[in-house]
This record gives C-alpha cells, sequence and structure tokens, in this order.
C-alpha cells in the first residue's frame, strides 16, 4: 500500500538525529513489546510481514507521531484482535475473560535461544527462476492497496540482477494470508539517475531486493 | 518520541500521561496473553536480558576482525556470510540470509531499511533510533552524501556509493575497510574500532592515537 511508511526519497523530515550512548530501550515497556512480539512470532501466532501490515494500516498521522515501539504495540494489538487471539473487551479489561487458543508451541527460558534466531524464509521453488545475474529487469508500475515489499520510488524502474537469494516465501501473498507463495528473490541495482533523474549523482547506486513477481524483462 | 508534535497533537490528555498509558496497555497485553497461556513471561524477560547484555556490535565487530586478519575467512565470510559467521559461535545465530558487502577504495556501501526496520540483528543488536527514524529512511536513498556527511563521513567525490534497500529478508553487514595503522594487531584489538555504524555504511573505523 501506497502509505507513510514507504519513505524512501520523500523531503521534510529533517536531519538525522543520532543520540550517543543509546541505551537498548529506552523504556522497560518498550523491552516488553520486543520479546512480546519474538514470543508470539515463536509460537507461529503469525508472521512478520502480518506485524508490517499492521503498522502500515496505522493512520498516516499516527504512524509519524508515535514511537517506534508504541507502532509494534499498537500493531500487535491489532493483531491479536483480528487473528482472535483475544478480545478487545479482554484488552481493555487487562484480563483474559475467555480461555486461549491453542499454539503449536510456546517460547520458554529453556528454548529462549531459539527465539532470538531468526527463521528460514527459504522456501521449495515452484519452477526455474526467470532471471539470472546480470539481465536488465523493469520493476513494475503496481500500486496494491495491501502489503508489498517494492518501495514506490523504485517502480516503474530500469535495473540489473546482481544477486539471485533463492526461492523465498512471497510477503505479499503472506500478509493477506494466502500463503507463502514462494517467489526468487534478487538484488536488482539502479543508477541513481533512472531513480531520480538526470540531476541526481552519478556516482550513487541504489538497490532493492525485489522478488520476481515485481519485475519484467527490459 | 521523535518527529512527535504538540501543536499536531490533538490528544486531550498530557505528554506524561500519554506514557503511562502505553504502558497501562503494554502491560494489559502482557497479562492477557500470558493467563491465556500464548507467551511466558520469563521468557520474555530472557529475550529483554539477552538484548541488553549479549546480542550487540560487538558480535559483529568480531566477524569484522576476523575478516580483516584472516584472508581465508573474509573469503568464506564474502562467499557466504551465513555460513561464514555460523563457524563462530556467536550469542546469537543469523538465520540464513547474512550478505557481507565489502568497502573498496572505489565503492562504499550503506545499508536502510526504507520500508520498515530491516537490519542484522543477530550480529549489531537492536537497531538504533535514527536507523529507524523518517530522516534517515527517506534521505538514504536520496542524498547518501548528505546522510553521510551528517555523520561525519566524507567521502572523495569520485568514491561510488552503493545504497542497499533491505526491502526483503536478506540482511546486510558492510565489511568496512581496514585503517592503515593497524598492521600487526590482534583480533581484539582490531575489533575495538569497528563501531557499529561502520557495519551500516554510517561510519569508517578510524585509529585514535
Amino acid at each position: 500500500m501506497n502509505g507513510v511508511h514507504d519513505m524512501g526519497g520523500m523531503d521534510g523530515f529533517g536531519k538525522v538525529e543520532v543520540e550517543p550512548n543509546e541505551p537498548p530501550f529506552h523504556e522497560a515497556w518498550e523491552g516488553r513489546v520486543l520479546a512480546m512480539q519474538r514470543a508470539m512470532g515463536y509460537a507461529g501466532a503469525w508472521h512478520i510481514d502480518h506485524s508490517r501490515f499492521a503498522q502500515e494500516q496505522l493512520p498516516a498521522k499516527v504512524y509519524l507521531s508515535v514511537s517506534y515501539y508504541q507502532r509494534w504495540a499498537l500493531a500487535m494489538e491489532r493483531n491479536v484482535i483480528e487473528r482472535g487471539f483475544a478480545g478487545a473487551d479482554e484488552l481493555a479489561a487487562g484480563h483474559a475473560l475467555r480461555p486461549g487458543k491453542t499454539l503449536k508451541r510456546i517460547l520458554t527460558p529453556a528454548v529462549v535461544q531459539d527465539g532470538l534466531t531468526r527463521s528460514s524464509f527459504f522456501r521449495q521453488s515452484q519452477g526455474p527462476a526467470r532471471f539470472k545475474v546480470g539481465d536488465p529487469v523493469r520493476t513494475k508500475n503496481i500500486h496494491p492497496p495491501t502489503h508489498t515489499r517494492l518501495p514506490r520510488y523504485a517502480r516503474g524502474k530500469l535495473g540489473k540482477v546482481e544477486m539471485c537469494h533463492g526461492c523465498h516465501m512471497y510477503p505479499d501473498s503472506v500478509a493477506v494470508d494466502q500463503g507463502d507463495c514462494p517467489q526468487w528473490l534478487y538484488t536488482v541495482v539502479f543508477d541513481s539517475r533512472e531513480i531520480w533523474g538526470p540531476d541526481a549523482d552519478p556516482t550513487v547506486k541504489i538497490s532493492i531486493d525485489a522478488f520476481e513477481p515485481y519485475l519484467d524483462p527490459a | 518520541m521523535a518527529g512527535h508534535d504538540h501543536k499536531d497533537h490533538d490528544h486531550d490528555h498530557e505528554h506524561g500521561s500519554e506514557l503511562s498509558e502505553t504502558q497501562l496497555r503494554v502491560r494489559a497485553l502482557e497479562t492477557v496473553l500470558t493467563e491465556k497461556g500464548y507467551i511466558d513471561p520469563a521468557a520474555l524477560d530472557a529475550i529483554v536480558e539477552a538484548y541488553e547484555t549479549r546480542v550487540g556490535p560487538h558480535n559483529g565487530a568480531r566477524v569484522i576482525a576476523k575478516a580483516w586478519s584472516d584472508p581465508a575467512f573474509k573469503k568464506a565470510l564474502i562467499e557466504d556470510a551465513t555460513k561464514a559467521v555460523g563457524t563462530l559461535g556467536h550469542a546469537s545465530r543469523v538465520g540464513d540470509h547474512l550478505v557481507a558487502i565489502e568497502n573498496t577504495p572505489k565503492t562504499h556501501n550503506m545499508v536502510v531499511c526504507t520500508l520498515c526496520s530491516c537490519y542484522p540483528w543477530e550480529i549489531l543488536g537492536l537497531p538504533p533510533v535514527w536507523y529507524k527514524s523518517a530522516p534517515y529512511r527517506s534521505r538514504a536513498v536520496k542524498d547518501p552524501r548528505g546522510v553521510l556527511a551528517e555523520f561525519g563521513v566524507t567521502l572523495p567525490k569520485e568514491t561510488e556509493i552503493r545504497v542497499w534497500d533491505s526491502t526483503a529478508e536478506t540482511r546486510f553487514l558492510v565489511l568496512p575497510m581496514r585503517p592503515a595503522g593497524t598492521e600487526g594487531w590482534s583480533e581484539e584489538k582490531l575489533a575495538s574500532i569497528v563501531t557499529r555504524n561502520s557495519m551500516i555504511g554510517t561510519g569508517i573505523p578510524k585509529v585514535t592515537p
């Protein structure tokens, strides 16, 4: 979706501000939010792209005005409710009012190391890769109203395949509960002038990781 | 809260109580999920503790120092970073999709996630707030030289800048150039000058006399 989360190339956000000696968490609740996200992911409650999509669907004004972990918390509440893990009445009450669903596994202290490790996104390929390293490609000009990982600034642009990362689960499908729908994944590199026009710095190159459905031969 | 603008703030409560509202909501969420049997608060404690104490940029710095010291490891790192890093026995394994990108006199690499906050957590720890912020996410792909200047990094005009937008589950680790004046250094001493930002591409390792 063309939300405010898709920030590449936007102006008006000001300078990058670096906080010296930044702590891992600024408030204790931030750590709880991160850990809950990890635990629910380990339990198979939802996928990382469900979390991203839930954040993207926050009202633009909210997305831009709350902190990073507040976004996470709001997205988690949404996934908890929409996926039937708890009711809005229970979150409001601050206590479970009904028994929970059964999850495939629970993150316990004994297996917490597994909860810290990224799961594999590789999937069995459904067919041969359409592109090989060196191939010219053009990204599609698409504007799906749902979750996609093709940023706006890189749509309809001519680039070159630089790496092939194998076949991965496809976020555009996963986020809308249509299954893994495995797709080949490539690093595609663009000249900055292709993206930002003839006045752009010619020494800059930009790459994205693009799933095969985002690409046409060029 | 970055980007928080009180002029635009039409909630009818004060900033301080908003924070406590967040705390209360997060506590309610944790209580409900615990009572439902989905999460174990002791496991949450362990995850928080891991990110506060064990999982951080020192892990990545070890990788870089070894690559600077051991040409066979460097070659393996560039060929398959997941596999190469897996041989080092880190506090947190890296999953399957780590790619190391090497800075050279010709090319400087920097990493961003314009869509969210994708970052190689397992070896760099939690991303800093600036990495997740709108200014960095919006500008890194359009004005990387300007962004680098704000980090105090000025590159020769002819140096090519390559920006890697982490739009999928691939994670990128920048392998900075080993600075002059570090000949004969131990891996431990080398690791001490590898900053987090130098592994994102917004910094350059420096030898301080």
